[in-house]
């Protein structure tokens, strides 16, 4: 492919054709602030963060859509962009709650960390929040929170990417846009296969693993990522430790080939954390009790497992 | 060694420490603020009450001494509800922007709040607001987040012995302040940092100056190492963010035991200055032009055979250095002594 | 320091000398700010009202280049009033009458007379200091910098010795080290006389050793000390000479003459992390990493051998010291590889008796203090435990003696000088920190009220001083911090420099400059 030559914040940076300025600027190491973008998923340019200055054009560009050309120039820090940014979050922030001071995804808040950049804070104000059934804790695997969702819509481009799931779905119309799971339902009632990929690319605290909440801060502790072992697409997990303790298992953002699954993010639990919790299967829209056994799909066999372990060990003791 | 019971459990420990130092000698974690081991008890945060069979009242931990038959429940429903409602009523009174707060990730009241689910304040009314102290160049107060837990003013008293700082006003305007309220640069405070090393929550914090970046604790690391100014040798962290030392913490180890001076707290800005040398020099025509390390290490190698064979190793001599390490004070004299075969190295312990 | 820091907590007595505790080392000063809390008495004897004497039992304001007259006077109070540990100074020292001899002259009143104190509190302090169970010296500078310097020292050490305060915990004589491992380079042998582990190169048995070890002939000519060398540049002897993270421009004395000697150099290298007042001399610089930028180990001021960890990359295309030195020896020819500071570590334990048994493994948590003869000796916490390293303890008393220069009706001011608490040598690393140049941002120098109005300076005021070796401009500062007729200056700075005036006279055994006693004159400025 051609490699093009352009400009970012006075870098000379050269690039392929096909990159976008986004793309093009990580590769300097300019991170340009944006919410709803996502390697692998489509563009949709819905957060407006990742606005930059080109020169000739007269408008600010979305860097996640625009193409890069020979001899672009281009500014991603100036006055007119830092002051466009900090509207665009004013008015996320105005319609999201403050409660960072619990918020299970402080620290890893895409918003937070693009507030905390801008200086942007919390203000009062007398307009309208969001409002109705906005809290869905059917599941025992997802805390959905559509007070703190931003529409960015990655969720829904995530569980669309596999075939047999394409359960979240854009509802409703403008103040009343939300994320909904097939016709409105809660994700019990819902086709949701709890694979949480949709939690792992969420940006914000809308989407939060419910079994990784509570457990720990984001900053605490240690991060180990394991393959899961379950198939052959070999998922990636982050299994947590907090004082020398692994309490939580949860998935990596899922790649092209690694499309996550509950089983396997189940089974890692099993093998690797210290006490992990009951777990739950789906019977007929229902979360009902299941035993290790039937979530990880091995009825009978572990029976087996360690029956022959048990043989073994008789054997050996006779020796 | 008396016999207590902690959560129904019989434990023997040892006379004269309290409550608190015995649960945590079990690894039962009990939440306080304005405890900390060097000091004496303060008792002034209350989070650490316990319920202690026969007392009516709840008892803080850190105040309270074991005796023969003492009976505790840690962590009891009635205590469980005493510290939410505590946590409530500090964080009723507390700026709520962890959002941008440079010391969410590291804070007390933070951590407790999220421990003991106390997601907002309840109790609505007015908010302290005082006025911020930015008088001295390495560090501000900011009354609205302060907890009156009085860390930093027994630590400034206590251990570092300077007592600068004092609790000053009262009741709902009770806040840190200097003598008079000049401010803390005209107070006899020596900028040691000492007291924003022990601030549970966001009141005392560093300064950040034009080299350091806007960082959150949870992009930071940290790194163990010894510091580089008295002779001392004070344990500390450095704070790194990217190729950045964007901050200094004290150990609580010895031989400093959690204390440092201005210098070790805040005299790090040094490391990634833009003066820094960064590639070799050679002089040439009379001016320093820069050279690559090749070309530097070969003119001093050609340049101190020559002096060597018309002088003699002895017309050659060497300044080592009190500030670098054993290693390199030991390759620097071997060096001189095996390589170009003199004694004359010394350095400036005289000086 | 014989004993540890943290011993300071649990001691009875303190006696600071030569030492402005709180503004060179203010750990160590709260450390003793909260033993003096648990009921330590304190002694403090210094020129300047320092603020430890604000916590002082006794305080002596004695005048510059006299310890040695005091320290003799209170070893004769305690010898005449009966307080010296008879059972210790038989059993563990030797040359006692001597010592008895020398002091007999000096009276707490001739003491008295000779360093401007009151006689009634050198008896006080020697009262406080016999009879406290446990007490430790502490000094610095003060003591070391003068014509006496070795003298001093030993004189701290036969008053130690007297009331058996050497090999007993939260005891001692503590000198506190200024920088941050003058320890660990002298003990990694950076002297004239010393290879690592102060094994003396005279000593044939050492140079075999090493020889051995290193496979390289080695010269058993004692070298020349700093001054020494700096002497010999300047007459044309020495020729070249290597500097590393050092700046003699600044920091040794009489600059004037390490600015000829320089120039008068062929060949100077320096190696610093930035550029200084000597690198404008040089004719190569190299960028060396700070110590946030390589591993490593500092040896503190109680011995205590501690890591220093690599938290980022060098800046730019600097390198760690010790691997400058490693390339440059492969590039003349000798071959030896060290991978990592560790490994040099090793050969440094292979080498140096009392860093036998330290390893980085062991100090990974917490240093070790030397010495530390094999792999499982936890370190030394005190020296001497029970028995000195030498046998018995010698008593080396000595006569006060005028300092190299006293005032005189041309030169009428003692100069002094000293470190600021928020500056640190030669600022090449304070002086980058905005906060401490805001809180001390240039040199000054320190009069007493009764000088000012002699001069008619007023507070702020430049004036020009002028020493026989050179004159400088610097603000006048008026405090009752200094008194009669002394006067004190910061060597920090470049521009106002002290050692534009400071006297090169050097103590005759260790060849310390007498960088505390120089004879100045202040001119007002019209």
């Amino acid at each position: 492919m051609r490699n093009v030559n352009l400009t970012i914040d006075g870098i000379n940076v050269t690039v392929p054709e096909n990159y976008t300025i986004l793309q093009a600027a990580a590769t300097v190491g300019i991170n340009i602030p944006a919410l709803c973008y996502e390697p692998g998923l489509e563009i949709v340019s819905a957060c407006r963060l990742c606005i930059v200055e080109v020169e000739g054009v007269n408008k600010l560009q979305t860097s996640c859509s625009i193409v890069v050309q020979d001899g672009m120039v281009v500014n991603t820090e100036t006055e007119k962009i830092k002051n466009a940014r900090k509207d665009i979050l004013q008015l996320l922030l105005d319609n999201h709650p403050n409660d960072c001071l619990t918020c299970q995804k402080a620290g890893e808040c895409l918003l937070q960390d693009a507030a905390y950049k801008y200086g942007v804070v919390f203000r009062e104000h007398d307009g309208a929040r969001k409002a109705g059934k906005v809290f869905d804790n059917s599941s025992p695997y997802i805390i959905k929170n559509d007070t703190k969702c931003i529409l960015c819509g990655k969720c829904v481009r995530t569980c669309a990417e596999v075939s047999d799931r394409q359960v979240l779905t854009f509802a409703n119309r403008g103040f009343d846009t939300k994320i909904a799971a097939d016709a409105n339902m809660s994700l019990e009632e819902s086709t949701c296969v709890s694979c949480n990929r949709c939690v792992a690319v969420c940006p914000v605290g809308a989407l939060l693993d419910r079994r990784f909440s509570g457990k720990a801060r984001t900053w605490e502790g240690q991060v180990e990522e394991v393959q899961c072992k379950v198939c052959e697409y070999g998922c990636m997990f982050e299994v947590l430790s907090k004082n020398g303790k692994r309490v939580a298992v949860r998935a990596k953002k899922p790649i092209v080939g690694r499309p996550l699954c509950l089983k396997g993010r189940m089974t890692t639990e099993f093998l690797y954390l210290d006490n992990p919790d009951t777990t739950y299967k789906k019977v007929d829209g229902k979360f009902v009790e299941a035993s290790w056994e039937e979530t990880m799909g091995l009825e009978g066999i572990l029976e087996k497992l360690l029956k022959q372990n048990e043989n073994e060990k008789i054997e050996s003791e006779e020796k | 060694m008396i016999k207590i019971i902690i959560n129904g459990t019989e434990c023997m420990v040892e006379e004269g420490i309290t409550v608190l130092q015995a649960c945590r000698n079990m690894g039962i974690e009990i939440p306080t603020l304005c405890y900390d081991e060097r000091l004496r008890a303060h008792a002034a945060c209350r989070l650490c009450i316990v319920e202690v069979e026969g007392k009516s009242n709840l008892m803080t931990s850190c105040s309270l001494e074991v005796y023969e038959g003492l009976n505790v429940q840690t962590h009891s429903e009635k205590v469980m509800r005493a510290r939410k409602d505590l946590l409530d009523l500090l964080f009723s009174n507390h700026p709520n922007d962890c959002l941008t707060c440079d010391k969410s990730g590291d804070c007390k009241l933070q951590d407790y709040c999220y421990e003991y689910g106390v997601a907002r304040g309840t109790y609505e009314g007015e908010k302290r607001s005082l006025k911020i102290d930015m008088t001295n160049p390495f560090y501000y107060y900011d009354p609205s987040k302060c907890i009156l837990c009085g860390k930093c003013v027994r630590a400034c008293q206590e251990l570092q012995g300077t007592s600068a700082i004092e609790l000053n006003g009262r009741g709902f305007e009770t806040h840190v302040g200097t003598p008079f309220e000049l401010g803390i640069n005209k107070s006899t405070c020596v900028s040691c940092g000492n007291c924003v090393s022990v601030c549970p929550v966001g009141a005392l914090m560093p300064k950040r100056s034009k080299y350091i970046p806007k960082t959150r604790i949870w992009d930071q690391r940290e790194v163990r190492t010894t510091c580089s100014y008295c002779g001392v040798g004070c344990q500390i962290n450095l704070v790194v963010k990217d190729n950045n030392i964007i901050g200094v913490k004290p150990l609580n180890v010895t031989p400093n035991n959690g204390l440092l001076c201005v210098k070790g707290k805040f005299g790090y800005k040094f490391i990634n200055s833009p003066d820094r040398l960064k590639t070799p020099l050679i002089r040439k025509n009379g001016k320093l032009e820069e050279a690559s390390w090749e070309q530097a290490y070969a003119y001093i190698v050609e340049r101190t055979n020559e002096i060597k064979e018309k002088y003699g190793s002895d017309a050659i001599g060497g300044f080592a250095s009190a500030r670098c390490t054993n290693e390199d004070n030991y390759l620097f004299q071997k060096l001189f002594r095996a390589v170009i075969g003199t004694n004359n190295i010394d350095h400036c312990a005289r000086l | 320091m014989t004993n540890s820091i943290e011993d300071i907590l649990d001691t009875d007595a303190m006696f600071i000398i030569g030492s402005n505790t709180t503004e060179n080392h203010p750990v160590i000063a709260s450390h003793m700010k909260q033993a003096i809390e648990k009921g330590a008495k304190l002694v403090v004897a210094d020129p300047r009202r320092i603020e430890m004497a604000d916590y002082a039992d006794v305080y002596l304001q004695i005048r510059p280049g006299t310890n040695l007259a005091l320290i003799n006077s209170m070893i004769h109070i305690i010898i005449e009033e009966g307080l010296e540990d008879k059972e210790y100074i038989e059993k563990r020292t030797a040359d006692y009458e001597d010592l008895v001899e020398l002091v007999k002259p000096y009276t707490a009143e001739y003491a008295a007379e000779i360093c401007g104190v009151d006689a009634e509190d050198i008896i006080k302090a020697a009262r406080i200091y016999a009879k406290a169970g446990k007490a430790g010296i502490f000094y610095a500078m003060g003591i070391t910098q003068h014509t006496l310097g070795t003298y001093n020292v030993m004189a701290l050490s036969n008053l130690s010795l007297l009331c058996g305060n050497i090999g007993k915990a939260s005891a001692g004589i503590n000198p506190l080290r200024g920088q941050n491992n003058v320890q660990g380079s002298c003990d990694m042998g950076c002297l004239p006389a010393d290879l690592p582990g102060y094994q003396k190169v005279m000593k044939p048995e050492v140079i075999d050793r090493f020889e051995e070890a290193w496979g390289a002939k080695l010269s058993s000519k004692i070298g020349l000390t700093l001054s020494e060398i700096m002497d010999g540049a300047a007459d044309g002897d020495l020729k070249m000479l290597y500097v590393f993270g050092e700046n003699p421009m600044v920091s040794d004395p009489d600059l004037n003459h390490v600015k000829h000697a320089l120039e008068n150099l062929d060949f100077l290298v320096v190696q610093d992390i930035f550029m200084n007042e000597t690198s404008e001399y040089a004719d190569v610089v190299l960028p060396a990493a700070s110590f946030a930028e390589k591993e490593g180990t500092f040896t503190n001021t109680e011995r205590r051998v501690q890591r220093v960890r690599k938290a980022i990359d060098p800046v730019g295309d600097a390198k760690p010291d010790w691997m400058i030195f490693m390339e440059l020896m492969n590039r003349f020819g000798y071959e030896k590889q060290y991978n990592n500071p560790s490994e040099i570590m090793e050969e440094i334990a292979s080498l140096t008796p009392s860093y036998t048994g330290i390893s980085y493994e062991r100090i990974e948590e917490t240093g070790i203090q030397w010495p530390c003869p094999s792999k499982d000796h936890p370190g030394t916490d005190y020296l001497h435990k029970d028995a000195m390293a030498r046998g018995k303890g010698l008593f080396f008393p000595a006569d006060h003696r005028d300092s190299a220069e006293m005032a005189d009706t041309e030169y009428p001011y003692i100069l002094t000088t000293g470190r600021v608490l928020y500056h640190y040598h030669t600022r090449t690393m304070t002086g980058r920190v905005d906060g401490l140049n805001e809180k001390v941002s240039e040199s000054f120098i320190e009069i007493s009220e009764n000088i000012a109005k002699e001069l008619n300076i007023s507070d702020g005021e430049v004036v020009r001083v002028k020493s026989r070796r050179g004159d400088t401009e610097t603000k006048a500062k008026i405090t009752p911090i200094v008194n009669k007729n002394v006067v004190f200056m910061p060597f920090h700075f470049a521009d106002g420099a002290a050692n534009m005036l400071t006297n090169t006279e050097r103590d005759s055994i260790c060849k310390i400059p007498e960088l505390k006693v120089a004879a100045v004159r202040i001119e007002k400025i019209v």
